[in-house]
């Protein structure tokens, strides 16, 4: 390993060689990891940790510049040991930041610095966090959890180098350069870091099963990393070396060019630091290694170009055009240097990942990665997210210290105008009108709609059918009004959810391709489970409406035995414990001929009674959005 | 400010150019909205845009950027003023405003507010011009369109209507003009775009990473170089950005001399009734559109390759979903000019 043996040059050939072996393979000399890791049998997760240390160094090379490190670990022993290090390795001179989870606009981007303003008598900016880090380096713990807006400010000021700040009466703009740590805490795939983020981070690393042994500081010295500081700039990159990256890049699927961009610099950090004039397959492969490996999105295709067309997945755009073209760059470039620099990045490949990607499992799960709902504002629950101007009442809460705060510039002029005015009167503060703010809330809430649909007798095939259609009309816009939809049908002895709550139009098309129909009506069990489903969707945060499509005459007991008189007893006593968990219903009834029956089931449920005797899924889905 | 990455050095992504090309030829078009996967130069071609645009007429001392030529009901308070007192307008050259609005702009530094620093400092009451107000004749850029938080698109869709922005806050009442071409752009994951908003734009566009080594190549050899010496780095595409500015301006000239055929008229409505778009702005779109288009071609007269080329992006955003159908909407324009205009020529 390159530690400290003072020949990172020569010990960093050994990846090239041999890409799939550890990067550790060259460090006969002194490595610390030799005692418990003989250098044949080093474990993947040594190496791993040899590559992540590794990347702390490429990352104190240049902190400002534009590679960025996330960090995906529990906080633990191993990570503190890493961020140690990283503090070793960085300058002391330049800022340092943490930026915690909820920072507030204002302090993050800078704005009015109100003590100072009241005293001066003038309007005083207060420079922001990230304005104070330029030249350095900010901390973003917990980064699976950041707020969007957070995110998205960090993303426009790594982007255009600068913090553009239009509030509180300010416009300033100031140039600012620095390197974004994340760390990010998650614990499963559902919790990730933004994608606007991770797109402009460079290096990926995952701590999160490096046993604490296996976590020895490696000895970089900061004279080094000085050292290769100063010889950055001078490196340059080949055409081989290039192209190496993109169609690695390619292969594994990595869409975004900022990647190819990240790896391209981080090889060149990595040249420096191994003292080398250029770019070789070395870095190359370590830079594949630590950006793009833990981006792959794809396995590699197979050698034989007769498989390619086939085998390969659409790529995310699926343009027409540009699928047809790149085939034929594809098939050209399997040359040597790209083979190892490939390989090299596909041992580098998380496990987990990998299983995902032979799965073939990943194109939906990134797509989907919107499912925890979106959050809505100008609710009265939730997590406050900021204030802005206008009424309290009607729903929205007055907040106090915002209001001041808005308040209190003007004192000086409203003093003078109410003197002027002849109205005397020792007011302390005066507040008016226009500085009320209200507190905003954000919460998820979307709305999920559940059909329980009658599928007994012989109407079933149709109100299936057109229940369905209203399904897929209302996910058709369900993008926009972030809604989702779910699916009952009873018959026989039982109900059965045969669409769980999903926004996924192509998800829906797929479960409801086959619905069976006939059997009895067994009423009780079907409002019985819609009841279950919304209790979980309201728990979740969200707000169910539930659609019934029935004619209403029950003659399946709730334990599933025939019986009229004893069913209908049964829906009755469902029906007003549906009443009970107050939700918002729909009862449409769908028989030619409607008959009392529904009508007393939607009363009893506390449930808007529509009777539709021809309905089609348009008029269907427009009575939904309607009682939503 | 920070340099921008050179407009002629960005590689591929020719109906993105084009869009903007087309708003900077026509800025009644009616903005531009970039849409697509994150690393594909959105933020980059629109920042790249002000290097390019020429520079315009504007009244000397004027905040709003008023335009000497213009009728005097789209003139601001001062110039309206000035015009009647004294008969004419002082001018000078001005550059076309490009305006970030940044995300976490408060609504005050928008619209407009109470001048801050008059009021603490001297007692007084005095507006002082938001971002609307830069913005007017030229161009507002959104990154991230769709995270804007929602009462700054309800402000922002008002005055996009209606040219002008009326502020009646803080005991204050003022009106000024603010005609301004919005620019979006955003990532459609990360959520989808308010119909109205999308509405306001007059063309959309989709972008996606390049699928061929060469290019991808290109990209990143640029950008590298970039990084490392932005000045040099502009300076070596003077020239090409030059040229691309000469194409505005003679476009611009030539604008209102082109033809618009009745038979290409009649084309452009065919197409938007095929497609089912609502209401007319669709058609007025591709219109102007592929107007602007022949002019920066050099082109007399529109016509049906100028149609082609800019329908998809002139009507993507306009169709409504269909449910039954579940090709993109860019394949639906696509397969609606193949029917209309004949498969031979829609590879041309």
């Amino acid at each position: 390993m390159i530690h400290g043996d003072g020949s990172p040059a020569s010990s960093a050939a050994g990846p090239g060689s041999k890409p799939t072996s550890s990067l550790g393979s060259g460090s006969g000399t002194g490595s610390d990891h030799e005692p418990t890791h003989p250098q044949s049998a080093q474990s993947p997760q040594a190496s791993r940790w040899d590559d992540a240390c590794l990347a702390a160094a490429l990352f104190a090379i240049d902190p400002a510049g534009s590679i960025g490190v996330a960090v995906r670990a529990l906080p633990g022993p191993v990570r503190d040991v890493w961020l140690e290090l990283l503090r070793e390795l960085l300058p002391a001179d330049q800022p340092f930041r943490r930026v915690p989870l909820h920072i507030a606009d204002g302090r993050l981007l800078g704005g009015l610095d109100l003590s100072a303003t009241l005293r001066a008598g003038r309007p005083v900016a207060e420079r922001g966090l990230l304005a104070e880090a330029d030249g350095g380096v900010v901390l973003l713990a917990m980064a699976e959890r950041v707020a969007r807006s957070t995110a998205a400010h960090l993303s426009a000021a790594l982007d255009n180098h600068e913090v553009l700040v239009e509030r509180d009466g300010i416009t300033a703009r100031t140039p600012t350069r620095f390197g974004v740590v994340a760390l990010d805490e998650g614990a499963n795939d559902e919790e990730q870091l933004p994608h606007t983020l991770v797109d402009r981070f460079a290096m990926l690393l995952d701590l999160n099963d490096i046993a604490w042994r296996d976590a020895l500081p490696a000895d970089y010295s900061a004279e080094e990393i000085l050292e290769a500081r100063l010889r950055l700039a001078d490196i340059d990159i080949g055409e081989p070396m290039l192209e190496a990256i993109c169609g690695t890049a390619m292969a594994l699927g990595v869409d975004s060019l900022r990647a190819s961009l990240a790896a391209a610099q981080v090889a060149r950090a990595a040249a420096a630091l191994a003292e080398r004039d250029a770019v070789t397959v070395e870095d190359v492969s370590l830079a594949a290694r630590l950006v793009l490996a833990p981006r792959a999105t794809r396995l590699p295709m197979p050698e034989q170009p007769d498989d390619q067309q086939p085998e390969e997945p659409p790529p995310p755009e699926e343009n027409q055009d540009d699928d047809q073209d790149n085939q034929t760059p594809e098939q050209e470039i399997d040359k040597p240097l790209e083979d190892q620099v490939l390989e090299s990045a596909e041992a580098a490949i998380p496990a987990n990942l990998l299983a995902m990607l032979q799965m073939g499992a990943l194109r939906s799960r990134s797509r989907t990665s919107g499912k925890s709902g979106a959050s809505q504002n100008g609710s009265l629950r939730g997590r406050p997210a900021g204030t802005r101007r206008g009424e309290p009442g009607a729903g929205a809460r007055l907040s106090i210290i915002e209001t001041l705060r808005a308040a209190a510039p003007w004192q000086r002029l409203r003093r003078a105008e109410r003197e002027s005015a002849g109205k005397g009167g020792n007011l302390l503060v005066e507040v008016r009108h226009d500085d009320f703010r209200v507190t905003r809330y954000k919460q998820r809430s979307e709305t999920t709609t559940i059909f329980v649909v009658d599928a007994s007798g012989s109407a079933a095939l149709h109100r299936l059918a057109e229940a369905k259609g209203a399904v897929e009309l209302l996910l058709a816009d369900c993008y926009v009004r972030r809604d989702r939809v779910a699916m009952i049908a009873f018959r026989g002895p039982r109900a059965e959810l045969l669409l769980p709550p999903t926004r996924s139009l192509v998800r829906a098309k797929r479960s409801l391709a086959g619905l069976p129909g006939g059997g009895g009506t067994p009423l009780a069990c079907g409002i019985d489970a819609a009841v279950d489903l919304a209790d979980g969707v309201q728990r979740r945060g969200g707000t169910p409406v539930v659609v019934v499509l029935t004619d209403g005459r029950a003659n399946v007991t709730r334990a599933g035995i025939g019986g009229r008189a004893q069913a209908t007893e049964d829906a009755i006593s469902s029906a007003r414990a549906f009443r009970v968990a107050e939700l918002n219903a729909l009862v449409v009834d769908m028989s030619p001929r409607p008959r009392p029956d529904a009508e007393k089931l939607a009363q009893e449920m506390g449930a808007v009674y529509l009777p539709l005797p021809h309905a089609n899924a348009n008029a269907l889905s427009s009575a939904v959005q309607a009682v939503s | 400010m920070p340099v921008a990455f050179p407009f002629s050095a960005i590689v591929a992504q020719d109906e993105m150019k084009l869009a903007i090309l087309i708003a900077a030829t026509d800025q009644s078009i009616g903005g531009v909205l970039v849409f697509g996967d994150r690393g594909t130069g959105k933020s980059t071609a629109i920042r790249a845009l002000a290097a390019l645009l020429p520079s315009m007429r504007v009244v000397e001392h004027c905040v709003y950027n008023c335009d000497p030529d213009a009728a005097e009901t789209a003139l601001c308070e001062s110039c309206r003023e000035q015009k009647r007192t004294k008969g004419k307008l002082k001018v000078r050259k001005g550059s076309v405003p490009v305006v970030d609005l940044p995300l976490g702009a408060t609504e005050d530094r928008v619209i407009g507010a109470l001048d801050l620093e008059s009021a603490l400092t001297r007692g007084e009451k005095r507006f002082e011009p938001g971002l609307l107000a830069r913005a007017h004749r030229g161009f507002l850029y959104i990154d991230e369109a769709n995270l804007l938080e929602d009462h700054l698109v309800d402000a922002l869709l008002d005055v996009a209507a209606s040219g002008e922005n009326v502020v009646e806050r803080e005991g204050l009442s003022v009106r000024h003009p603010a005609r301004f071409v919005l620019v979006g752009s955003g990532n459609p994951e990360e959520g989808e775009l308010r119909p109205q908003l999308l509405d306001r734009f007059g063309l959309s566009v989709e972008v996606s990473t390049p699928q061929d080594l060469k290019s991808r190549m290109q990209v990143v050899r640029l950008r590298d170089e970039f990084e490392r010496d932005p000045a040099a780095f502009i300076d070596k595409w003077k020239r090409k950005d030059a040229k691309i500015r000469r194409q505005i301006l003679k476009a611009k000239d030539k604008l209102a001399l082109v033809e618009v055929p009745d038979a290409t008229l009649q084309r452009a409505t065919e197409l938007c009734m095929k497609l089912g778009t609502d209401g007319l702005r669709g058609e007025l779109t591709l219109i102007r559109a592929a107007r602007a288009f022949a002019a920066l071609e050099g082109d007399d007269a529109v016509g049906d390759k100028h149609l082609m080329r800019v329908a998809p992006p002139a009507l993507r955003h306009r169709l409504r979903r269909n449910v039954l159908d579940d090709a993109g909407s860019t394949t639906r324009v696509e397969r609606a000019i193949e029917e209309l205009f004949g498969t031979e020529s829609a590879g041309a």
